[in-house]
Protein backbone atom coordinates (compact mmCIF):
# COMPACT_ATOMS: atom_id res chain seq x y z
CA UNK A 1 0.00 0.00 0.00
CA UNK A 2 2.81 2.40 0.88
CA UNK A 3 4.56 1.27 -2.26
CA UNK A 4 6.17 4.30 -3.85
CA UNK A 5 8.51 4.21 -6.81
CA UNK A 6 11.27 6.51 -8.04
CA UNK A 7 10.80 8.34 -11.31
CA UNK A 8 12.36 11.26 -13.17
CA UNK A 9 10.44 14.48 -13.83
CA UNK A 10 10.28 15.08 -17.60
CA UNK A 11 8.06 18.16 -17.71
CA UNK A 12 5.94 20.34 -15.44
CA UNK A 13 2.55 21.88 -16.25
CA UNK A 14 -0.53 23.40 -14.64
CA UNK A 15 -3.90 21.61 -14.50
CA UNK A 16 -6.83 23.67 -13.13
CA UNK A 17 -4.40 25.56 -10.89
CA UNK A 18 -2.62 22.41 -9.60
CA UNK A 19 1.09 21.76 -10.26
CA UNK A 20 1.37 18.54 -12.26
CA UNK A 21 4.20 16.82 -14.10
CA UNK A 22 5.04 14.00 -16.50
CA UNK A 23 7.20 11.50 -14.60
CA UNK A 24 9.16 8.70 -16.26
CA UNK A 25 9.35 5.36 -14.41
CA UNK A 26 11.90 3.36 -16.38
CA UNK A 27 10.09 4.04 -19.66
CA UNK A 28 6.50 4.30 -18.41
CA UNK A 29 5.41 7.95 -18.26
CA UNK A 30 2.60 9.02 -15.92
CA UNK A 31 0.82 12.24 -15.03
CA UNK A 32 1.73 13.00 -11.41
CA UNK A 33 0.65 15.70 -8.95
CA UNK A 34 3.66 17.81 -7.91
CA UNK A 35 1.74 20.14 -5.56
CA UNK A 36 3.64 18.87 -2.51
CA UNK A 37 7.10 19.49 -4.01
CA UNK A 38 7.09 23.17 -4.95
CA UNK A 39 10.87 23.17 -5.55
CA UNK A 40 11.17 20.10 -7.78
CA UNK A 41 12.56 20.73 -11.27
CA UNK A 42 12.74 18.90 -14.59
CA UNK A 43 15.45 16.21 -14.38
CA UNK A 44 15.01 15.62 -10.62
CA UNK A 45 14.08 12.18 -9.30
CA UNK A 46 11.08 11.84 -7.03
CA UNK A 47 9.27 9.14 -5.07
CA UNK A 48 5.66 8.79 -6.28
CA UNK A 49 2.76 7.24 -4.35
CA UNK A 50 -0.81 6.92 -5.74
CA UNK A 51 -0.19 9.66 -8.30
CA UNK A 52 1.51 12.11 -5.93
CA UNK A 53 5.19 13.05 -5.71
CA UNK A 54 5.91 12.96 -1.97
CA UNK A 55 9.69 13.30 -1.77
CA UNK A 56 12.56 14.51 -3.92
CA UNK A 57 15.41 12.01 -3.97
CA UNK A 58 18.55 13.55 -2.51
CA UNK A 59 21.40 12.56 -4.84
CA UNK A 60 24.18 13.29 -2.31
CA UNK A 61 22.50 11.06 0.31
CA UNK A 62 22.03 8.30 -2.26
CA UNK A 63 25.75 8.43 -3.13
CA UNK A 64 26.71 8.42 0.58
CA UNK A 65 24.54 5.33 1.25
CA UNK A 66 26.03 3.43 -1.69
CA UNK A 67 29.54 4.41 -0.56
CA UNK A 68 28.80 3.01 2.92
CA UNK A 69 27.72 -0.29 1.37
CA UNK A 70 30.93 -0.44 -0.66
CA UNK A 71 33.08 0.28 2.38
CA UNK A 72 31.31 -2.47 4.34
CA UNK A 73 31.94 -4.80 1.41
CA UNK A 74 35.66 -3.98 1.46
CA UNK A 75 35.71 -4.55 5.20
CA UNK A 76 34.07 -7.96 4.79
CA UNK A 77 36.50 -8.98 2.07
CA UNK A 78 39.42 -7.89 4.26
CA UNK A 79 38.13 -9.94 7.16
CA UNK A 80 37.56 -12.95 4.94
CA UNK A 81 41.17 -12.78 3.72
CA UNK A 82 42.33 -12.65 7.33
CA UNK A 83 40.19 -15.73 8.04
CA UNK A 84 38.02 -13.42 10.15
CA UNK A 85 34.76 -13.88 11.96
CA UNK A 86 32.64 -14.61 8.90
CA UNK A 87 33.61 -18.27 8.96
CA UNK A 88 30.85 -19.35 11.30
CA UNK A 89 29.26 -22.64 10.22
CA UNK A 90 25.52 -22.64 9.85
CA UNK B 1 16.11 2.26 -13.41
CA UNK B 2 18.22 4.67 -11.36
CA UNK B 3 17.62 4.71 -7.56
CA UNK B 4 16.28 1.16 -7.74
CA UNK B 5 18.76 -1.28 -9.33
CA UNK B 6 21.66 -0.11 -7.12
CA UNK B 7 19.78 -1.36 -4.06
CA UNK B 8 19.16 -4.86 -5.43
CA UNK B 9 22.72 -6.13 -5.87
CA UNK B 10 22.97 -9.74 -4.68
CA UNK B 11 26.69 -9.64 -3.85
CA UNK B 12 26.28 -6.51 -1.79
CA UNK B 13 23.28 -8.09 -0.04
CA UNK B 14 25.42 -11.09 0.96
CA UNK B 15 28.10 -8.75 2.28
CA UNK B 16 25.58 -6.79 4.37
CA UNK B 17 24.21 -10.07 5.74
CA UNK B 18 27.78 -11.18 6.56
CA UNK B 19 28.32 -7.93 8.44
CA UNK B 20 25.15 -8.62 10.48
CA UNK B 21 26.46 -12.12 11.25
CA UNK B 22 29.79 -10.61 12.30
CA UNK B 23 28.30 -8.19 14.84
CA UNK B 24 25.44 -10.23 16.34
CA UNK B 25 26.10 -12.09 19.60
CA UNK B 26 22.60 -12.64 21.04
CA UNK B 27 19.03 -13.27 19.84
CA UNK B 28 17.06 -10.19 18.81
CA UNK B 29 13.53 -9.71 17.47
CA UNK B 30 13.13 -6.85 15.02
CA UNK B 31 9.73 -5.72 13.76
CA UNK B 32 9.31 -4.19 10.31
CA UNK B 33 6.19 -2.07 10.72
CA UNK B 34 5.25 -1.67 7.07
CA UNK B 35 3.52 -4.31 4.98
CA UNK B 36 5.50 -3.18 1.93
CA UNK B 37 8.65 -4.12 3.82
CA UNK B 38 7.15 -7.48 4.86
CA UNK B 39 6.41 -8.19 1.21
CA UNK B 40 9.96 -7.28 0.16
CA UNK B 41 11.57 -9.29 3.00
CA UNK B 42 9.65 -12.46 2.14
CA UNK B 43 9.81 -12.09 -1.65
CA UNK B 44 13.56 -11.48 -1.61
CA UNK B 45 14.25 -14.06 1.13
CA UNK B 46 15.92 -11.41 3.30
CA UNK B 47 14.93 -13.26 6.48
CA UNK B 48 16.65 -16.39 5.16
CA UNK B 49 19.91 -14.47 4.67
CA UNK B 50 19.96 -13.43 8.33
CA UNK B 51 21.81 -15.29 11.08
CA UNK B 52 19.58 -17.43 13.34
CA UNK B 53 19.90 -14.88 16.15
CA UNK B 54 17.93 -12.26 14.19
CA UNK B 55 14.19 -12.87 13.95
CA UNK B 56 11.99 -10.61 11.85
CA UNK B 57 8.51 -10.02 13.30
CA UNK B 58 5.99 -8.74 10.79
CA UNK B 59 4.06 -5.70 11.96
CA UNK B 60 0.55 -4.33 11.41
CA UNK B 61 1.49 -1.85 8.68
CA UNK B 62 -0.84 -3.09 5.95
CA UNK B 63 -3.77 -0.65 5.74
CA UNK B 64 -5.85 -3.10 3.74
CA UNK B 65 -5.40 -5.66 6.53
CA UNK B 66 -6.26 -3.39 9.46
CA UNK B 67 -9.23 -1.53 7.95
CA UNK B 68 -11.97 -2.47 10.44
CA UNK B 69 -14.81 -4.76 9.46
CA UNK B 70 -17.35 -1.98 10.18
CA UNK B 71 -15.74 0.15 7.47
CA UNK B 72 -15.73 -2.73 4.97
CA UNK B 73 -19.42 -3.40 5.68
CA UNK B 74 -20.22 0.32 5.29
CA UNK B 75 -18.30 0.34 2.01
CA UNK B 76 -20.35 -2.65 0.83
CA UNK B 77 -23.62 -0.92 1.77
CA UNK B 78 -22.66 2.33 0.05
CA UNK B 79 -21.34 0.54 -3.05
CA UNK B 80 -24.68 -1.30 -3.34
CA UNK B 81 -26.54 2.02 -3.64
CA UNK B 82 -27.50 2.44 -7.34
CA UNK B 83 -26.79 6.19 -7.21
CA UNK B 84 -23.15 5.54 -6.32
CA UNK B 85 -19.91 5.15 -8.25
CA UNK B 86 -17.72 3.52 -5.59
CA UNK B 87 -13.96 4.05 -6.07
CA UNK B 88 -11.23 2.11 -4.29
CA UNK B 89 -7.63 1.00 -4.57
CA UNK B 90 -7.62 -2.48 -6.11
CA UNK B 91 -6.44 -4.35 -2.99
CA UNK B 92 -9.66 -3.60 -1.16
CA UNK B 93 -12.00 -5.41 -3.55
CA UNK B 94 -11.35 -8.91 -2.23
CA UNK B 95 -11.24 -8.00 1.48
CA UNK B 96 -13.97 -10.04 3.20
CA UNK B 97 -16.75 -8.12 4.92
CA UNK B 98 -19.25 -9.83 7.22
CA UNK B 99 -21.02 -11.52 4.31
CA UNK B 100 -19.35 -10.60 1.02
CA UNK B 101 -16.73 -8.36 -0.61
CA UNK B 102 -16.71 -5.47 -3.09
CA UNK B 103 -16.16 -7.88 -6.00
CA UNK B 104 -19.49 -9.53 -5.16
CA UNK B 105 -21.21 -6.13 -5.17
CA UNK B 106 -19.60 -5.39 -8.53
CA UNK B 107 -20.73 -8.82 -9.81
CA UNK B 108 -24.32 -7.93 -8.90
CA UNK B 109 -24.09 -4.80 -11.04
CA UNK B 110 -22.78 -2.33 -8.47
CA UNK B 111 -20.65 0.42 -9.99
CA UNK B 112 -17.36 -0.37 -8.23
CA UNK B 113 -14.24 1.05 -9.88
CA UNK B 114 -10.55 0.57 -9.15
CA UNK B 115 -8.60 3.80 -9.26
CA UNK B 116 -4.84 4.37 -9.33
CA UNK B 117 -5.05 7.75 -7.60
CA UNK B 118 -7.75 9.53 -5.55
CA UNK B 119 -7.57 12.27 -8.20
CA UNK B 120 -9.15 9.75 -10.62
CA UNK B 121 -12.19 9.65 -8.31
CA UNK B 122 -12.41 13.46 -8.30
CA UNK B 123 -12.31 13.38 -12.10
CA UNK B 124 -15.19 10.87 -12.14
CA UNK B 125 -17.22 13.17 -9.87
CA UNK B 126 -16.61 16.06 -12.25
CA UNK B 127 -17.63 13.93 -15.27
CA UNK B 128 -20.74 12.44 -13.61
CA UNK B 129 -22.56 15.24 -11.77
CA UNK B 130 -25.74 13.11 -11.68
CA UNK B 131 -24.00 10.34 -9.65
CA UNK B 132 -22.60 10.20 -6.10
CA UNK B 133 -18.87 9.37 -6.27
CA UNK B 134 -17.49 7.84 -3.07
CA UNK B 135 -13.79 7.14 -2.54
CA UNK B 136 -12.62 4.60 0.08
CA UNK B 137 -9.83 6.63 1.69
CA UNK B 138 -7.62 4.16 3.53
CA UNK B 139 -3.92 4.18 4.18
CA UNK B 140 -1.14 5.25 6.47
CA UNK B 141 0.49 8.68 6.55
CA UNK B 142 2.01 7.99 3.11
CA UNK B 143 -1.40 8.01 1.41
CA UNK B 144 -2.93 10.83 3.46
CA UNK B 145 -1.48 13.71 1.37
CA UNK B 146 -3.08 12.28 -1.78
CA UNK B 147 -6.45 11.65 -0.15
CA UNK B 148 -6.40 15.06 1.55
CA UNK B 149 -5.58 16.84 -1.73
CA UNK B 150 -8.42 15.01 -3.50
CA UNK B 151 -11.07 16.31 -1.11
CA UNK B 152 -9.45 19.77 -0.99
CA UNK B 153 -9.60 20.03 -4.79
CA UNK B 154 -13.17 18.68 -4.82
CA UNK B 155 -14.20 21.44 -2.41
CA UNK B 156 -12.38 24.09 -4.45
CA UNK B 157 -14.19 22.86 -7.57
CA UNK B 158 -17.56 22.98 -5.74
CA UNK B 159 -18.20 19.26 -6.31
CA UNK B 160 -21.23 18.33 -4.20
CA UNK B 161 -21.37 14.73 -5.42
CA UNK B 162 -17.97 13.64 -4.02
CA UNK B 163 -17.35 12.11 -0.61
CA UNK B 164 -14.81 9.98 1.26
CA UNK B 165 -15.26 6.91 3.44
CA UNK B 166 -12.21 7.50 5.64
CA UNK B 167 -10.25 4.90 7.58
CA UNK B 168 -6.77 6.39 7.92
CA UNK B 169 -4.29 4.88 10.38
CA UNK B 170 -1.06 6.15 11.92
CA UNK B 171 2.25 4.43 12.69
CA UNK B 172 3.49 6.04 15.96
CA UNK B 173 0.40 5.10 18.06
CA UNK B 174 0.67 1.55 16.68
CA UNK B 175 4.32 1.30 17.79
CA UNK B 176 3.26 2.49 21.24
CA UNK B 177 0.42 -0.07 21.38
CA UNK B 178 2.79 -2.89 20.39
CA UNK B 179 5.36 -1.91 23.02
CA UNK B 180 2.63 -1.77 25.70
CA UNK B 181 1.01 -5.09 24.74
CA UNK B 182 1.46 -8.10 27.00
CA UNK B 183 3.88 -10.67 25.63
CA UNK B 184 5.60 -8.13 23.38
CA UNK B 185 8.96 -9.46 22.15
CA UNK B 186 10.02 -6.59 19.88
CA UNK B 187 13.55 -5.34 20.60
CA UNK B 188 13.83 -2.87 17.71
CA UNK B 189 11.73 -1.38 14.91
CA UNK B 190 12.33 -0.73 11.26
CA UNK B 191 10.14 2.35 10.75
CA UNK B 192 8.31 2.74 7.45
CA UNK B 193 10.38 4.85 5.09
CA UNK B 194 7.57 6.28 3.01
CA UNK B 195 5.46 7.20 6.03
CA UNK B 196 8.51 9.16 7.23
CA UNK B 197 9.02 10.80 3.82
CA UNK B 198 5.71 12.57 4.56
CA UNK B 199 5.84 12.95 8.35
CA UNK B 200 9.62 13.22 8.92
CA UNK B 201 11.51 11.53 11.73
CA UNK B 202 10.70 13.91 14.58
CA UNK B 203 7.77 11.81 15.90
CA UNK B 204 10.01 8.88 16.83
CA UNK B 205 12.70 10.00 19.34
CA UNK B 206 10.14 10.21 22.22
CA UNK B 207 9.05 6.60 21.46
CA UNK B 208 12.65 5.34 21.29
CA UNK B 209 13.43 7.04 24.61
CA UNK B 210 10.27 5.95 26.44
CA UNK B 211 10.49 2.28 25.46
CA UNK B 212 14.29 1.99 25.16
CA UNK B 213 13.87 0.66 21.63
CA UNK B 214 16.03 1.45 18.59
CA UNK B 215 13.98 2.76 15.64
CA UNK B 216 15.64 2.71 12.22
CA UNK B 217 13.89 4.51 9.36
CA UNK B 218 14.26 2.01 6.52
CA UNK B 219 13.57 1.77 2.79
CA UNK B 220 12.08 -1.07 0.78
CA UNK B 221 14.75 -2.51 -1.51
CA UNK B 222 16.81 -5.52 -0.36
CA UNK B 223 19.94 -3.52 0.48
CA UNK B 224 17.86 -0.86 2.27
CA UNK B 225 16.25 -3.53 4.43
CA UNK B 226 19.52 -5.29 5.21
CA UNK B 227 21.14 -1.98 6.12
CA UNK B 228 18.18 -1.11 8.39
CA UNK B 229 18.51 -4.50 10.11
CA UNK B 230 22.31 -4.09 10.37
CA UNK B 231 21.94 -0.71 12.06
CA UNK B 232 19.24 -2.01 14.43
CA UNK B 233 21.43 -4.98 15.44
CA UNK B 234 24.45 -2.70 15.98
CA UNK B 235 22.39 -0.47 18.29
CA UNK B 236 21.00 -3.46 20.19
CA UNK B 237 24.45 -5.00 20.65
CA UNK B 238 25.76 -1.67 21.96
CA UNK B 239 22.76 -1.06 24.24
CA UNK B 240 21.69 2.05 22.34
CA UNK B 241 18.10 3.12 21.60
CA UNK B 242 18.19 5.91 19.09
CA UNK B 243 16.30 6.96 15.98
CA UNK B 244 18.49 6.42 12.95
CA UNK B 245 17.74 7.29 9.34
CA UNK B 246 18.85 4.54 6.94
CA UNK B 247 16.76 6.01 4.09
CA UNK B 248 18.27 9.50 3.90
CA UNK B 249 17.93 9.78 0.13
CA UNK B 250 14.15 9.96 0.59
CA UNK B 251 13.52 10.93 4.23
CA UNK B 252 14.53 14.16 6.00
CA UNK B 253 13.90 15.10 9.63
CA UNK B 254 11.04 17.55 9.01
CA UNK B 255 9.34 15.46 6.30
CA UNK B 256 7.17 17.02 3.60
CA UNK B 257 5.93 20.22 5.26
CA UNK B 258 3.42 21.31 2.57
CA UNK B 259 1.85 17.82 2.77
CA UNK B 260 1.66 17.99 6.56
CA UNK B 261 -0.10 21.39 6.27
CA UNK B 262 -2.80 20.04 3.94
CA UNK B 263 -3.25 16.95 6.15
CA UNK B 264 -3.73 19.24 9.19
CA UNK B 265 -6.35 21.24 7.29
CA UNK B 266 -8.35 18.26 6.01
CA UNK B 267 -7.96 15.63 8.74
CA UNK B 268 -8.19 15.54 12.52
CA UNK B 269 -6.91 12.81 14.88
CA UNK B 270 -9.37 10.20 16.11
CA UNK B 271 -9.40 6.86 17.94
CA UNK B 272 -9.39 4.09 15.35
CA UNK B 273 -10.29 0.39 15.49
CA UNK B 274 -7.70 -1.85 13.76
CA UNK B 275 -9.08 -5.09 12.38
CA UNK B 276 -7.87 -8.01 14.48
CA UNK B 277 -6.24 -5.71 17.03
CA UNK B 278 -8.92 -3.41 18.48
CA UNK B 279 -9.15 0.30 19.18
CA UNK B 280 -5.87 2.18 19.48
CA UNK B 281 -6.33 5.68 20.96
CA UNK B 282 -5.42 8.55 18.63
CA UNK B 283 -4.32 6.12 15.92
CA UNK B 284 -6.32 7.49 13.00
CA UNK B 285 -7.44 10.50 11.06
CA UNK B 286 -11.00 11.50 10.16
CA UNK B 287 -12.21 14.50 8.18
CA UNK B 288 -11.91 17.80 10.07
CA UNK B 289 -14.95 19.99 10.84
CA UNK B 290 -14.28 22.09 7.74
CA UNK B 291 -14.54 18.98 5.52
CA UNK B 292 -17.22 17.01 7.43
CA UNK B 293 -19.67 17.67 4.60
CA UNK B 294 -17.55 15.28 2.47
CA UNK B 295 -17.89 12.39 4.94
CA UNK B 296 -19.64 9.46 3.23
CA UNK B 297 -20.60 7.94 6.60
CA UNK B 298 -22.81 10.97 7.30
CA UNK B 299 -24.10 11.28 3.75
CA UNK B 300 -25.23 7.63 3.53
CA UNK B 301 -26.32 6.92 7.16
CA UNK B 302 -24.49 3.60 7.45
CA UNK B 303 -23.51 3.77 11.13
CA UNK B 304 -25.86 1.07 12.47
CA UNK B 305 -24.56 -1.96 10.51
CA UNK B 306 -23.95 -5.12 12.58
CA UNK B 307 -20.73 -7.00 11.80
CA UNK B 308 -19.73 -10.68 12.05
CA UNK B 309 -16.05 -11.65 11.97
CA UNK B 310 -14.73 -15.10 10.94
CA UNK B 311 -14.13 -17.27 13.99
CA UNK B 312 -11.31 -19.22 12.28
CA UNK B 313 -9.17 -16.24 11.30
CA UNK B 314 -6.26 -15.44 13.63
CA UNK B 315 -5.00 -12.43 11.71
CA UNK B 316 -5.04 -10.33 14.89
CA UNK B 317 -2.21 -12.42 16.30
CA UNK B 318 -0.36 -12.25 12.99
CA UNK B 319 -0.71 -8.45 12.91
CA UNK B 320 0.61 -8.15 16.45
CA UNK B 321 3.57 -10.39 15.59
CA UNK B 322 2.67 -13.13 18.09
CA UNK B 323 1.82 -15.74 15.42
CA UNK B 324 3.62 -16.46 12.15
CA UNK B 325 1.18 -16.93 9.24
CA UNK B 326 2.18 -20.58 8.68
CA UNK B 327 1.54 -21.35 12.34
CA UNK B 328 -2.20 -20.71 11.83
CA UNK B 329 -4.20 -23.96 11.37
CA UNK B 330 -6.29 -22.40 8.59
CA UNK B 331 -3.22 -21.20 6.60
CA UNK B 332 -3.14 -22.71 3.13
CA UNK B 333 -6.14 -24.95 3.86
CA UNK B 334 -9.40 -23.08 4.59
CA UNK B 335 -7.59 -19.79 3.99
CA UNK B 336 -5.82 -19.02 0.70
CA UNK B 337 -5.58 -15.87 -1.44
CA UNK B 338 -8.54 -17.21 -3.46
CA UNK B 339 -10.63 -17.91 -0.36
CA UNK B 340 -9.29 -15.49 2.26
CA UNK B 341 -10.75 -15.64 5.76
CA UNK B 342 -9.02 -12.42 6.73
CA UNK B 343 -7.53 -9.40 5.06
CA UNK B 344 -3.92 -10.45 5.78
CA UNK B 345 -4.41 -13.20 3.16
CA UNK B 346 -5.78 -10.69 0.60
CA UNK B 347 -3.29 -7.91 0.19
CA UNK B 348 0.12 -8.67 -1.30
CA UNK B 349 1.46 -6.79 1.71
CA UNK B 350 -0.45 -8.87 4.22
CA UNK B 351 1.90 -11.25 5.99
CA UNK B 352 -0.30 -14.30 5.25
CA UNK B 353 -0.46 -13.60 1.50
CA UNK B 354 3.28 -12.84 1.43
CA UNK B 355 4.01 -16.23 3.03
CA UNK B 356 1.54 -18.06 0.79
CA UNK B 357 2.86 -16.50 -2.42
CA UNK B 358 6.46 -17.28 -1.47
CA UNK B 359 5.59 -20.92 -0.69
CA UNK B 360 6.37 -20.59 3.02
CA UNK B 361 4.00 -23.34 4.07
CA UNK B 362 6.10 -24.88 6.83
CA UNK B 363 6.70 -23.33 10.18
CA UNK B 364 10.49 -22.89 10.45
CA UNK B 365 12.32 -24.72 13.25
CA UNK B 366 12.53 -22.79 16.52
CA UNK B 367 15.02 -19.97 16.27
CA UNK B 368 17.79 -19.37 18.77
CA UNK B 369 16.30 -17.89 21.91
CA UNK B 370 12.75 -17.72 20.58
CA UNK B 371 10.15 -18.72 23.14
Amino acid sequence: MCLAVPGQVESIHDENGTRMGRVNFGGVVKNVCLAYLPDIAVGDYTIVHVGFAISKIDEASARATLRTFEELGLLEEGLAELGGSDGQAT
Amino acid sequence: MKHLEEYRDAGQARRLAAEIRRVVTRPWAIMEVCGGQTHSIIRNGIDQLLPPEVEMIHGPGCPVCVTPLEVIDRALAIASDPRVIFCSFGDMLRVPGSRENLFAVKGRGGDVRVVYSPLDAVKLAREHPEREVVFLAIGFETTAPANAMAVKLARQAGLRNFSLLVSHVLVPPAIEAIMRSTGNRVNAFLAAGHVCSVMGTWQYPPLAARFHVPIVITGFEPLDLLDGIRRAVLQLERGHHEVENAYARVVCEQGNVPAQQVIAEVFTPTDRAWRGIGVIPGSGWRLSEAYRGFDAEERFAVAGIQTTESTLCRSGEVLKGTLKPNQCPAFGTQCTPRTPLGATMVSGEGACAAYYNAGRFLDPPARAGAS
